[in-house]
């Protein structure tokens, strides 16, 4: 591999991805690396006080993937990290299905656990995704939660998205 | 006049269809959402006033103040829920 190999640093795509191969890519050969840290959402199979049999994500193709690229270019502004990587599935989901990642790769473990979670935040606001829940009671689009735009505020960053 | 591509996604598309290319003389976001609404229907339901609808500007979430160019792309939606 090149030393110059990077990465694609975001995927939006149907199929499942991997973790493991994922983070050894990320992390590559780099031995200033001394701490990765991932976070994977999958689907549950109840929500709202209701069964889910499935799950459908649209996403706005183009803006999705700009989006996430300039939330990466955030998480290296605000802290001292090596690397991101976020893959983000769209289309039929089933409960257990994994739905995204993030992970960072930091010489120490505290900014990438911070860059991480900031990423989340971040995501859950501002990426045009959007979920649709398959219910006893009929289809349903998920409502976004007023929590998750404090959460983004936790950074200092103000959301208005729910 | 300008040109303007829009874009609808989610509960939005469903009521709507996936865009359309209209020519107007809106200044903002707001603008263009207002001659919407005027259509009545199915768009005065899906983009009334009160409802939670985002937008973005060639692809950045924006803020309905923001200007209109001609060629620009906006799209309407309900609040994101990925992650």
């Amino acid at each position: 591999m090149a030393a110059d190999f990077r990465p694609p640093r975001v995927s939006v795509q149907t199929e499942d991805f991997d973790l493991q191969r994922e983070i050894e890519a990320l992390h590559g050969a780099d031995a200033r690396i001394g701490a990765v840290c991932s976070f994977v959402g999958t689907v549950r199979d109840r929500n709202d006080g209701s069964a889910v049999a499935s799950m459908e994500l649209e996403h706005y193709p183009g803006m999705t993937e700009r989006a996430i690229e300039a939330m990466i270019d955030q998480a290296h502004a605000r802290f001292d990290i090596l690397g991101a990587r976020v893959v983000h599935r769209v289309g039929l989901l089933q409960p257990l299905d994994r739905i995204m990642m993030v992970a960072v790769v930091s010489a120490h473990r505290g900014e990438s656990f911070k860059a991480c979670e900031f990423l989340m935040d971040y995501l859950k606001t501002q990426a045009p995704f959007w979920k649709k829940e398959e219910t006893p009671e009929g289809a349903r689009w998920v409502d976004a939660r007023v929590a998750d735009d404090a959460a983004l505020a936790r950074w200092g960053i103000e959301a208005s998205n729910a | 006049m300008k040109t303007i591509r829009i874009r609808y996604f989610a509960s939005v598309r469903e009521a709507l269809g996936g865009g359309e290319t209209v020519r107007t003389e809106a200044g903002t976001l707001a603008d263009l959402r207002d001659e919407l609404i005027a259509r009545g229907g199915a768009h005065a339901t899906a983009l009334a006033r009160g409802k939670a609808v985002r937008m973005a500007r060639d692809q950045l979430m924006s803020q309905e103040d923001a200007e209109l160019a001609d060629g620009a792309e906006i799209a309407f939606f309900p609040p994101v829920t990925g992650g």
